[in-house]
């Protein structure tokens, strides 16, 4: 090799960056994180939308009702999956049944990375251990 | 190759990669195969394949310096010379392939020249695939860091600043049916457009179309297929995020699983991107690491203050005056012709002389 140990040297570098993931990783089981629903929201089954759109869907929904209720006064939501109204509001609808913020929101949010700022504005609920 | 023929040979291609993994998982449910298999072996592939060319490259042997610069080279005191451009030294150097690395300052020289008002050339200005080179480049490093997001747990702090940096914009529901975030982050425009631009560039420039080939469009098309399906994912056809890093997660600290409830989209996407990871030592993006390796770039110009001897020069078999008169002096002497080194025992006198040669 010509310039051997600078090439090396540079190629180990280039190399643990590029693999930064694997060492930063490694040792660890990072298991996902496990959504604990409150027993209301156990005992009402089913949210106000079919789960798995409310997994990918709930982010434009609440953006949607903001917008709505912000700029229309439109403030009730007919489901489309029960047909029931219900009051579009995050603090009264959404955390009368999912009051454990903590556990319920932030545990798959922090998980993904991502900062919702839907507590720029509104106050969490309060929860008691 | 006809250019109509390249660009329909490499989108049929990246439309068949496409088609591979939504055939293969959303009808055959191959979900190990496109979530673990091939994912591992392009990454394999990718750093084995990196290695190998970089050692290849090292091996290579550089005989001599090439100033192809851009500046006055060091030489007498009173004369200016370029530190940077023009480098006598390892600091330059240095320099040098900071300025090349990171800001494409060969590119930034580009100028166009034309012949204008008759027989008169003229360089004018042509900084545009410079500057929508960086754009390219820096936009894809910002997605590359961004989406360790989903390879690292906990999530490293620089990852959630440059994410806070990237989506500094929010745009809101409105602009598009089915939009569904209001975040954006504008390294994927940026990516897209950028990839845009290099695109019409090499179609409509009839000098550039005249030198693209198959591998120059295919890229271009596989890294616009990779940052559609992003956006497409992360903006309209959404998919479960946290199933999804659970995946990565399994793959980067070797446990993988394969989650229930992730789309096909995303192996689409995921299957993109390991075919980036199997062609990239194989193509002209192992530029990554050949920019490192440029000879014209990483090499200071001191071609007159050092000599430089050409490694794979054949050790010829010399026969040197001193060893043809030790060969031949007797004879030499016989024949009445001058020797530099007159025979021991005759003469004293000269022995002095030869000895202050010596």
């Amino acid at each position: 090799m010509y310039d051997g140990g600078k090439i090396i040297t540079g190629l180990v570098i280039g190399l643990a960056l590029l693999l930064f993931p694997f060492f930063y990783t490694a040792g660890k089981a990072a298991r996902a994180p496990e959504r604990e629903l409150t027993a209301k929201a156990k005992e009402a089954e089913k949210c106000i939308e079919a789960t798995a759109f409310m997994k990918t869907g709930h982010m434009k929904l609440l953006d949607e009702w903001r917008d709505e209720v912000v700029r229309d006064a439109d403030r009730y939501y007919t489901s489309n999956l029960t047909g029931e109204v219900h009051y579009k509001s995050i603090q009264v609808t959404c955390m009368e049944c999912h009051s454990n913020k903590t556990k319920f929101c932030d545990r798959c949010h922090t998980y993904a990375g991502v900062d919702p700022f839907c507590w720029d504005c509104h106050i969490a609920p309060k929860e008691s251990e | 190759m006809n250019f109509v023929v390249s660009i329909v040979f490499s989108g049929a291609v990246v439309t068949l990669l496409v088609l591979i993994p939504w055939v293969g998982v959303g009808a055959f449910d191959l979900r190990v195969l496109f979530g673990i298999v091939i994912p591992y072996a392009a990454v394999i592939t990718f750093f084995a394949g990196l290695v190998a060319k970089v050692i290849g490259w090292g091996r290579s042997p550089v005989p001599f310096r090439i100033p192809t610069t851009a500046g006055q080279q060091w030489s007498l005191p009173w004369i200016k010379a370029n530190r940077v451009d023009n480098p006598k030294g390892n600091g330059g150097v240095v320099l040098r392939m900071i300025f090349e690395v990171l800001l494409f300052r060969s590119l930034f020289r580009n100028t166009r020249m034309e012949f204008r008002n008759g027989p008169r050339i003229t360089y004018e200005f042509e900084k545009w695939l410079w500057l929508f080179g960086l754009l390219f480049h820096y936009a894809f490093l910002v997605i590359i860091i961004r989406h360790l997001r989903f390879f690292t747990e906990p999530i490293p702090f620089f990852v959630k600043l440059l994410e806070n940096l990237d989506g500094f914009m929010q745009i809101g529901i409105a602009p598009l049916t089915g939009y569904q975030l209001p975040g954006l982050f504008l390294s994927g425009m940026v990516l897209l457009a950028a990839v845009g631009f290099l695109f019409l560039r090499r179609l409509l420039s009839a000098q550039i179309r005249h030198i693209s080939l198959p591998g120059d469009y295919f890229p271009l098309f596989l890294i616009g297929a990779i940052g559609f399906t992003g956006i497409l994912m992360r903006y309209l056809l959404k998919v479960d995020i946290v199933a999804v890093k659970e995946l990565t997660m399994g793959l980067v600290s070797f446990h993988p699983t394969i989650p229930g409830g992730v789309g096909v989209l995303f192996y689409i996407h995921l299957f993109l991107v390991s075919v980036l990871f199997f062609y990239f030592p194989f193509s002209k993006l192992v530029h990554l690491g050949g920019v490192f390796l440029s000879p014209t770039r990483n090499l200071a110009n001191n071609s007159r203050a050092v000599r430089h001897v050409n490694p794979w020069s054949y050790p010829v078999k010399t026969h040197t005056y001193d060893e043809y008169e030790e060969e031949f002096r007797d004879k030499m002497v016989e024949a009445g012709l001058p020797v530099e080194k007159a025979p021991e025992p005759e003469e004293e006198a000269s022995e002095e002389e030869t000895g202050e040669k010596e």
